[in-house]
């Protein structure tokens, strides 16, 4: 493979991925929509299209045809450049996720360190940098926040900005369980280590981590702002936390980066805790001879598994009231951390003690 | 490939350091710190050190970074003045710093059984440097453990007792 093809291979890779991304962005909001209208007993949207399933491409043409207003009072590079930081950060993180079989590459089975088709590219410490491009993503609020000089902006983004920080301990406490079990940071070899029996042998049950899911669970409704740890943008105190200042299609790019933030986070966790792709059967089916069910299914059963967590999340806030702020902090300081930190102690004596 | 790379990312960093100094607003200067520890950490890659990368993301443009920002934005720091004091130490200070490059420069060129580092295909993983990490380097591993942990203690003990003070002002 020439260094031509392999660039032409990735570009076409990633434009696929970007564009599937934003689509599963669109989605979700609309999801979310009608989830949160069915739990307070309504319709959701309805209107546009069959079962309101076009109001996604409604909603992003209005927010591109709405007037796009620059305060005087902001900083203006910043105030340009948050929306920038803070979806770019939220769209790079996916291109680590495996989300298929990866001996389907060009011209059927490869192996194992060839191109393959269901991964951008897959590196030996995938999992820190989600953790990574997640510590680097705080900017974009934060500055959004400090940018727009605006009380409400500034508040939000540094309510943010602490409970990232915050948060981010116990979220990458918590994934220490599972990086021992496995032995690697490679998230392909991470998902392979949980393949063998299916369902039993996933990180969530055979592994012993539900703690660990547990945590991860909470710190990831607070590392993406959502809630009910929603305070950076709480309505009722902050008018929008830290994107009050901004209209448009700027203020559509936070919204965006939100979502996409929901789904990495859901992608992490489908392949840290629920097995990744693989079947939650395991050996019970018979391995598939045909080539493009061989790729497909395991598409199939990871966008099942992120759907799902997208469901619980949706779930939990329409079910949940907000934290107050004292309550977020040492929940995260003095019950996610210490637990997180157990964690990692029982699960190296157990498998010391193996 | 790789010296390409490389010319690229040291740009990046000379540029963000330049601009660190030459501006005058502070979350400027922090905002081009980023960018000189991010490239930097693109350079360990080039040498192999994937972890050490990563760490540099994680640790020092991530989280050390987020608290010089939010300091900037908590204290509301403003545009720095230009004095006679900064002319001068600008008059003084680019000479000054020119000489003290030179001879390190002469010194590291001069020096002998520096040993080598190579921009290639190479990594180090994480596996080989947590084995080194954990057996041969294990004592002063431990000894820096502790003392970050004495330094997290006094900053503790610092704070609980500027807070007790505000009590007992508070209380008359």
């Amino acid at each position: 493979m020439t260094i031509l093809q392999f660039l032409l291979w990735s570009l076409l890779k990633v434009v696929v991925v970007t564009v599937v991304m934003l689509v599963g962005v669109a989605y979700t909001v609309l999801l979310e929509r009608k989830l949160v209208g069915r739990i307070q007993n309504r319709w959701g949207p309805s209107r546009v299209g069959p079962f309101g399933l076009l109001q996604p491409l409604v909603d992003g043409a209005k927010s591109f045809l709405k007037e796009d207003i620059i305060p005087t009072g902001v900083y203006r590079p910043l105030y340009l450049l948050a929306p920038i930081i803070a979806l770019g950060c939220a769209l790079i993180s996916i291109a680590v996720v495996p989300f298929g079989e990866p001996n389907v590459g060009p011209g059927g089975l490869v192996k194992p360190g060839e191109l393959h088709f269901f991964q951008i590219s897959d590196v030996n410490i995938g999992l820190l940098v989600v953790l990574g491009v997640t510590s680097i993503s705080v900017y974009g609020i934060a500055l959004a926040g400090w940018s727009s000089n605006s009380k409400y902006s500034l508040l939000g983004a540094l309510r943010s900005s602490a409970q990232m920080v915050s948060y981010e301990l116990a979220l990458g406490l918590s994934l220490v369980g599972v990086v021992l079990r496995a032995g690697s940071l490679n998230l392909r070899v991470i998902v392979e280590q949980q393949s063998v029996d299916g369902m039993l042998s996933w990180n969530l049950f055979g592994g012993m981590q539900f703690v660990a899911f547990f945590i991860y669970l909470m710190a990831a409704y607070a590392e993406t702002n959502r809630s009910p740890f929603d305070l950076p943008e709480a309505e009722s105190e902050l008018t929008g936390g830290y994107h009050t200042e901004y209209s448009s299609m700027k203020f559509a790019m936070f919204f965006m980066a939100e979502y996409a933030n929901m789904i990495t986070v859901g992608c992490v966790a489908t392949l840290l805790f629920l097995g990744g792709w693989t079947s939650p059967f395991g050996d019970q089916l018979p391995p598939p001879q045909n080539i493009f069910v061989h790729a497909l299914f395991p598409i199939f059963w990871f966008v099942l598994k992120v759907f799902s967590f997208l469901f619980l999340y949706v779930w939990v806030r329409g079910t949940l009231p907000r934290f107050r702020y004292d309550q977020l902090m040492s929940f995260g300081w003095r019950w996610l951390m210490p637990l997180a930190i157990l964690n990692i102690v029982a699960t190296s004596l157990w498998l010391a003690y193996h | 490939m790789h010296v390409i790379l490389f010319a690229v990312f040291a740009g990046f960093c000379l540029a963000g350091a330049i601009n660190l100094l030459l501006q005058s607003h502070p979350i400027n200067s922090a905002l081009s710190l980023i960018v000189v520890m991010t490239s930097l950490a693109v350079l360990y890659l080039m040498l192999g050190a994937e972890f050490l990368a990563i760490a540099q993301v994680i640790v020092y443009a991530g989280a050390i970074m987020v608290l010089f920002t939010f300091v900037v934005m908590l204290l509301n720091a403003g545009r720095e003045d230009r004095t006679l004091g900064s002319r001068a130490a600008l008059r003084i200070g680019f000479p000054a710093v020119v000489a003290f490059l030179a001879v390190i420069a002469t010194m590291i060129l001069h020096a002998q059984g520096l040993g080598q580092a190579s921009l290639n295909e190479a990594i180090t993983t994480t596996e080989e440097l947590s084995a080194v990490l954990f057996t041969k380097l294990l004592l002063p591993f431990e000894v820096t453990s502790v003392l970050i942990l004495i330094a997290i203690l006094g900053a503790v003990a610092l704070a609980s007792r500027s807070e007790g003070q505000e009590e007992r002002t508070g209380g008359k």
